[in-house]
């Protein structure tokens, strides 16, 4: 063999490889029957059940249609059902489906498919886990019906079927929802307004949506997730940008259409782009938190949760997320989302006013605090947690507390905080998230208030008042009870210090402008998008 | 020859056993769970744990171990925890990319940094020699993020040339693949383009030294003819030396480049399945990463043979 056989072969071996290699096309030509979307976070994978991901959820609600749609007034609404009925005595709710309903493969939908949907769904939320939990049978009584009774009253039911806190009941050919609701489907169709293009999915990179042409719309105006849900482009291209910075170029250099979540840096350069419109994504927002261990000590003793929470300045927190633009944020005496009907702030005068560090030290030394290590866990991978560990930290410094600040990844604080050995073995006494807001209107989604012991969120807060008062909101039959439901619960969770709220802050979502039809909500919305050339 | 590369494609085998138990038993013993990150952030403790239990990860280690390298054995990667993909096919979309991305940097780099390294040493001590010398200090202390963004501003923003980010295969022709590559692989090869030219004049200054040399000179002989035929083809070994290693480079480089640029590369996967504990993604991508590293290296020692035919094996 002479070198110059070894060069050709290796020249063509290259070749080959490049020309065999026939990735699907990543950048392809811009048309104005194509939107580029650059969501969020990547779509690692497509089972809105299983995996419960914002991402996942924001996806899904293309290919997935629900039997009830919560829309901007935050009232579920008929989607895919034609009308209900309940008994007298409120327990059986027999539900019709619309007329002329069709998967992506073509078969109709049918109420089994509609009873195996839920039965998935239900196993995996925590509202259907409610609902299970006093489920007699749900059954389809022919094609288009379908029954559930049960042993008690649920007046939140057709919140349940309508909300859009993940996972959302979506609904699958029977064959499909029949897979075991903690292992991943393997079949991505729906009956939504678009089909997910399995043959394009990049993941990491890239996913595509085509227009479902045999979808048939409700009449009503498109409001969230309800109402008629009119696609105006042919493909939807979600492209992954795992770097802000190029996200922003791609943007101004109309690479891309629209980016869900600039990030709070970049947007005074998008402002200035004659191009870009720039407005609030989701108007519901997100409540930072921090939440203490409630097994060990020192936050065993409600008095240094109170302590922390007497010296905790909001402003602080929210300022080191957003920054200085004040439109972004604000004050949150409480757990709910502000500016939502039944939002209240009973109880939460501890997080008002200028902060209290002398009385708070000393509430500390009361709870029996000795200058023990805090085991402080922070997500450096997550602006959002890393800015709000670094706060908390100098929170606790200035408390006169011993902080053992542990900087690692998401990855490692999510099975972390799981452990309820002692900080010392293992364990934790803090660690740092975020709720969107979408989730904290009420009780219905909001695992994170939930504070029975050893079932509630990590952290374990045992709080027996916040669980009577949820309790009570979800007997609730009128809003205004609903709302002073909610008082109580806010007032009981702050009490015992659920958990600690850092504030509630916003995100905002831009675009090109020769996109129009962009709506405000806690997911993007793709219908009634449209985009000139 | 031939029998030596069989004997060194065979010498592979136990270093990539190697290589798998390393990483396999360092991913079983790093913090974090795919099933809680699978669940997500309102899942009960009880639904991450039927998670962990569906993907096999509660079974005891050295039958994990087993059964992935049964798997191996058998032509299979395993799949995805996150996507339900096959490992193989994801690896499989995502090696264009990164292939193209290497292939045009080593391609820049050759075509740039031996001639700059050659002209350095030719005119060493002088002015241009300096200019060439301090470019690359420069290039080498750059980050490659940095120069990115710098590319980015300059030539897709700026002056509207080029794309900010993206891939297109070659396969949809050869200037759409070539433009998204222009920028990435400008900021990958940077540093390596740097340490190229550095090596390049270090061996070339040591052989204009030669006395033959010194006789081309006296024979007449063009200056290029000495540098480029003479001269460079004898300072050849280590500048090959350095190509190769510098291919590990490119490899850690393109994780950088490749999310500045957003290009769906092997780079970006890999920290992705990381961030997610996506096991099974990053044993094949690790194991594809040393064998690729090895065949470099069997691929410059034959290279050897070819710029110095003293060298026999």
């Amino acid at each position: 063999m002479d070198r110059r056989t070894v060069l050709k072969g290796l020249a063509g071996a290259g070749g080959l490889a490049l020309t065999g290699v026939s990735a699907p096309a990543i950048a392809q030509g811009a048309s104005a029957r194509t939107l580029r979307f650059v969501p969020q976070a990547n779509l690692a994978n497509f089972d809105p059940i299983w995996g419960t991901q914002y991402v996942v959820r924001n996806a899904a609600a293309l290919v997935w249609d629900t039997l009830y749609g919560i829309d901007a007034q935050l009232q579920p609404q008929r989607q895919m059902v034609e009308s209900e009925e309940t008994s007298d005595d409120g327990k059986i709710w027999t539900f019709k489906l619309r007329p002329g309903l069709k998967f992506h493969d073509g078969e109709p939908v049918l109420a089994k498919d509609v009873v195996a949907s839920l039965s998935r769904w239900a196993a995996r939320d925590p509202m259907g886990l409610m609902i299970i939990a006093i489920q007699q049978e749900l059954t389809a009584v022919d094609d288009r019906t379908f029954k559930w009774v049960l042993k008690q009253p649920f007046p939140k039911m057709l919140y349940a079927l309508a909300k859009n806190n993940a996972p959302c009941s979506f609904i699958m050919p029977e064959r499909i929802a029949k897979t075991d609701p903690f292992k991943q489907i393997t079949e991505y169709v729906g009956s939504g307004p678009m089909k997910f293009a399995k043959s394009e999915w990049v993941p990491g990179a890239k996913s595509v949506f085509e227009k479902f042409t045999d979808y048939v719309p409700r009449q009503e105006k498109a409001s969230w997730l309800a109402g008629g849900k009119q696609i105006m482009v042919d493909r939807v291209e979600w492209i992954v940008m795992p770097d802000p910075a190029t996200a922003a170029a791609a943007l101004q250099n109309g690479e891309v259409d629209w980016w869900e979540n600039p990030i709070a840096d970049l947007v005074p350069v998008l402002k200035k782009n004659k191009n870009i419109s720039v407005d609030i994504g989701d108007p519901l927002g997100n409540i930072g938190s921090f939440r203490m261990n409630h097994l060990f000590a020192p936050f065993n003793d409600v008095r240094a949760r109170r302590a922390v929470l007497m010296a905790l300045s909001q402003e602080d927190y929210m300022r080191a997320i957003v920054g200085d633009d004040d439109a972004l944020w604000k004050s949150l005496p409480g757990f709910f989302t502000p500016d939502t009907p039944v939002y209240n702030e009973m109880g939460g005068e501890i997080l008002k006013g200028k902060r209290d560090f002398d009385a708070a030290k000393k509430l500390l030394a009361e709870s029996g605090y000795s200058g023990q290590p805090v085991t402080c866990l922070v997500a450096q991978d997550q602006p959002i947690t890393k800015a709000q560990g670094d706060v908390t930290a100098d929170l606790l410094k200035k408390l006169g507390m011993n902080v053992d600040f542990v900087a690692t990844d998401w990855g490692t604080v999510g099975s972390r905080r799981a452990a309820k050995t002692p900080p010392g073995q293992g364990g934790w006494n803090m660690f740092h998230s975020w709720h969107a807001g979408a989730d904290c209107i009420t009780p219905a989604a909001y695992t994170a208030i939930r504070a029975n012991g050893d079932k509630a969120w990590f952290g374990w807060p045992n709080s027996p008042n916040t669980e009577k008062e949820i309790t009570s909101w979800f007997d609730a039959k009128s809003v205004e009870e609903e709302k002073a439901a909610i008082g109580r619960v806010n007032k009981a969770a702050i009490d015992d210090v659920v958990y600690a709220p850092t504030g509630f802050f916003l995100t905002y979502t831009a675009w090109r402008k020769n996109v129009s039809g962009i709506t405000k909500g806690p997911l993007p919305f793709f219908w009634g998008v449209s985009k000139s050339a | 020859m031939l029998s030596y590369i069989l004997r060194r494609i065979v010498a592979t085998l136990p270093v990539m056993a190697i290589v798998a138990l390393f990483v396999f038993s360092l991913l079983y013993i790093a913090p974090g769970d795919p099933a809680v990150v699978i669940a997500g952030d309102q899942a009960s403790p009880e639904d991450v744990e039927r998670i962990r239990q569906s993907l096999g990860l509660d079974r005891p280690f050295l039958i994990q171990f087993g059964s992935w390298v049964w798997r191996i054995l058998h032509g299979d990667l395993g799949t995805s925890i996150f996507t339900n993909l096959p490992v193989s096919a994801m690896i499989g979309q995502r090696l264009g990319p990164t292939l193209s991305l290497m292939i045009v940097t080593l391609l820049l780099t050759i075509v740039v940094a031996v001639p700059l390294g050659v002209v350095a040493a030719w005119k060493a001590g002088s002015l241009i020699d300096r200019i060439i010398m301090g470019f690359a200090v420069f290039g080498f202390s750059l980050p490659v993020f940095v120069v990115g963004y710098m590319l980015a501003y300059i030539f897709a923003l700026e002056l509207e040339w080029l794309p900010v980010q993206g891939y297109t295969p070659l396969t949809q022709g050869f200037w759409p693949w070539l433009e998204n590559l222009i920028l990435p692989s400008i900021a990958l090869g940077c540093v390596y383009i740097a340490l190229v030219a550095r090596i390049t004049r270090a061996a070339m200054l040591e052989v204009l030294q030669q006395d033959y040399i010194r006789t081309a000179k006296a024979k007449g002989l063009g200056q290029g003819g000495i540098l480029f035929i003479h001269a460079l083809k004898n300072a050849a070994v280590p500048i090959v030396t350095v190509i190769g290693i510098g291919i590990a480079l490119l490899i850690g480089g393109a994780v950088v480049t490749e999310s500045v640029f957003a290009i769906p590369g092997l780079g970006r996967l890999t920290i992705d399945a990381i961030l997610r504990r996506d096991y099974p993604v990053i044993q094949g991508i690790v194991l594809l990463f040393s064998f690729v590293y090895v065949l470099v290296n069997l691929m410059i020692d034959v290279i050897y043979t070819l710029v110095d035919p003293r060298i026999r094996y």
